[in-house]
């Protein structure tokens, strides 16, 4: 059967598209291996020094740990949160879903900055009251991406749900099975990856968060963005790039191995 | 009766959590900067009066619609480019154009931007290069300005752009096509006046979600606007945490949050949800 595929024109096209968009990418590795304290290309020689510095200095692999807690922290709660509350939809489809999964996608909709203003509001106002969850606490932090994260996951959540057989909830039923059984036995086994992928995907979105971050956090909650950020405005770090390669080549990789995995799915 | 009974405690025991967690931590402190756009630094509409009459505010504004607009036109040209070979091109192709679309999306904001700065930058790898083959003598300035912004802007959204078109090329009738090529059209002519058409709801949703996103953009424009073309979503971290007036600051959010809403209504009366994913 013959195919429409795209001509001469379109290739072209599409190939200079793909090189804007990943020569960014490329460009960071020349400046990585920099010998200059500075933001250069390296002329001559190169030098692993940038790498070496974000393993020796303290500052980076603190604000690792500390981005890996909270993604770890808010992840579990967003996607505990996603969970409850789409099994709720699904099992029992109560009148006005629309409106309530409307409201719970708001922080996706909602512009960022918007969203960052609101949650400042939010942390500074608990401050007052308590002093580990307020302005700039890691669990503040955590809180606020949880915020920011819980459409995502409730939309994957979501999505394997409406894939799930029905028929197979309505026989448990039938056989008196109860709503904790079904939730736990019946239904979420057969939407665990769809689980998974939810509390990934909200672990990915916190540890990369900055938008929100920024408004939340000043001396602190320094997670690797925000020490990312405080690097690229005042005198540009070469550590950043030397970092920025280290995270490039991690998601090729999962990428890779995702579309690898997906690949040997589809043929098994 | 019963069984209807236990349906609704049970479908409210399970969606409880998630909506009180949102309205205690979302929709109260919206209401709350709402408060703060009516309230500071005085009571009364002065914040929004000032909005209107501070010609930096309007200078601001006009600069984001200004910038959005052409984000949006140069990313949704480029995004259908090549999601024209992600959707229809041979396997090969296919997988290229995936990973050339979703590598940068996964990468971070902030790695993306920074990847801009080290190419455009004055001693970056562009004005090193031109100025090392004798092409010019003085570095171009690249970034800390409005080029730099819609650069990188174009670059961060052209993935978003693409999720729309795709399901759009994809859900569209292939016969119809080479209907149009045998009755003898050109590939040009077949492009135009079938192809294009027949995906417009999937070029308006992408237009849509592009220009909405570079409204309340913060971290690419701050980066490569370097201070000097500021947007909406800059002035209002200023606002915030420089001059500090909260009232405007608050203001700006309120007016921002619905301008978009009433775009979003747009899109959605224009393309059902489930054709975006």
């Amino acid at each position: 059967m013959p195919t429409y595929r795209p001509g001469p024109v379109s290739l072209a096209l599409a190939v200079l598209v793909a090189l804007f968009l990943l020569l960014p990418l490329l460009a960071v590795i020349p400046v990585s291996l920099t010998p200059s304290r500075m933001l250069t290309m390296p002329t001559g020689e190169l030098s692993l020094r940038h790498y070496r510095s974000l393993i020796e200095d303290p500052r980076w692999l603190d604000s690792i740990l500390l981005s890996i807690r909270i993604g770890v922290v808010s992840s579990l709660l967003s996607t505990a949160l996603a969970l409850t509350f789409s099994l709720g939809v699904w099992m029992f489809q109560p009148r006005f879903t629309a409106a309530l999964v409307g409201f719970v996608l708001l922080p996706m909709v909602v512009p960022p900055v918007v969203s960052a203003v609101t949650l400042y509001f939010l942390l500074t106002s608990v401050s007052g009251v308590s002093s580990i969850f307020g302005y700039d606490t890691w669990l503040g932090v955590a809180m606020a991406h949880s915020v920011m994260t819980v459409p995502f996951a409730t939309v994957l959540i979501l999505v394997s749900l409406s894939q799930l057989d029905r028929r197979i909830d309505l026989a448990a039923r039938g056989l008196g099975a109860s709503v904790w059984e079904r939730a736990t036995r019946i239904i979420m086994p057969n939407i665990k990856f769809g689980i998974v992928t939810a509390a990934l995907l909200s672990f990915v979105l916190s540890w990369e968060e900055i938008g929100v971050t920024l408004f939340i956090t000043s001396v602190n909650a320094i997670t690797l963005p925000r020490l990312m950020w405080m690097g690229l405005r005042d005198n540009i770090d070469p550590a950043i790039a030397a970092l920025s390669v280290i995270l490039i080549i991690i998601t090729v990789l999962v990428l890779v191995m995702r579309s690898v995995v997906t690949r040997r799915r589809a043929s098994a | 009766m019963r069984g209807t009974l236990s349906d609704r405690t049970g479908a409210a025991l399970l969606m409880a959590p998630l909506l009180l967690f949102l309205v205690l931590a979302y929709a109260w402190p919206f209401l709350g900067v709402v408060k703060w756009s009516f309230t500071l630094p005085t009571p009364g509409l002065g914040q929004y009066g000032a909005l209107v009459s501070d010609p930096l505010v309007q200078s601001v504004f006009i600069r984001t619609l200004r910038i959005a607009a052409i984000v949006t036109v140069v990313s949704v040209t480029a995004a259908y480019a090549i999601t024209v070979v992600w959707v229809r091109g041979s396997p090969v192709q296919r997988v290229l154009a995936e990973f050339c679309i979703l590598v940068p999306f996964w990468i971070s904001v902030l790695t993306r931007a920074f990847g801009w700065v080290a190419l455009l930058s004055n001693r970056g790898l562009i004005n090193t290069w031109l100025q090392s083959i004798g092409f010019i003598s003085e570095p171009l300035t690249l970034v800390r300005n409005e080029f730099g912004v819609v650069v990188g802007m174009t670059h961060f959204l052209i993935p978003f752009a693409v999720f729309p078109l795709a399901s759009a090329m994809r859900s569209l009738d292939e016969r119809v096509l080479l209907a149009a090529r045998g009755l003898g059209s050109s590939r040009m002519r077949t492009f135009w006046t079938v192809f294009v058409p027949m995906t417009r709801s999937g070029i308006i949703g992408s237009a849509l979600i592009v220009f909405v996103f570079s409204l309340g953009f913060f971290v690419t424009p701050a980066i490569l606007g370097g201070g000097r073309s500021v947007m909406i979503a800059e002035l209002i971290y200023l606002r915030i945490f420089q001059s500090p007036d909260w009232g405007l600051g608050a203001a700006i959010s309120v007016v921002l949050v619905i301008f978009v809403g009433a775009l979003m209504a747009l899109l959605f009366r224009h393309v059902r949800p489930r054709q975006l994913v």
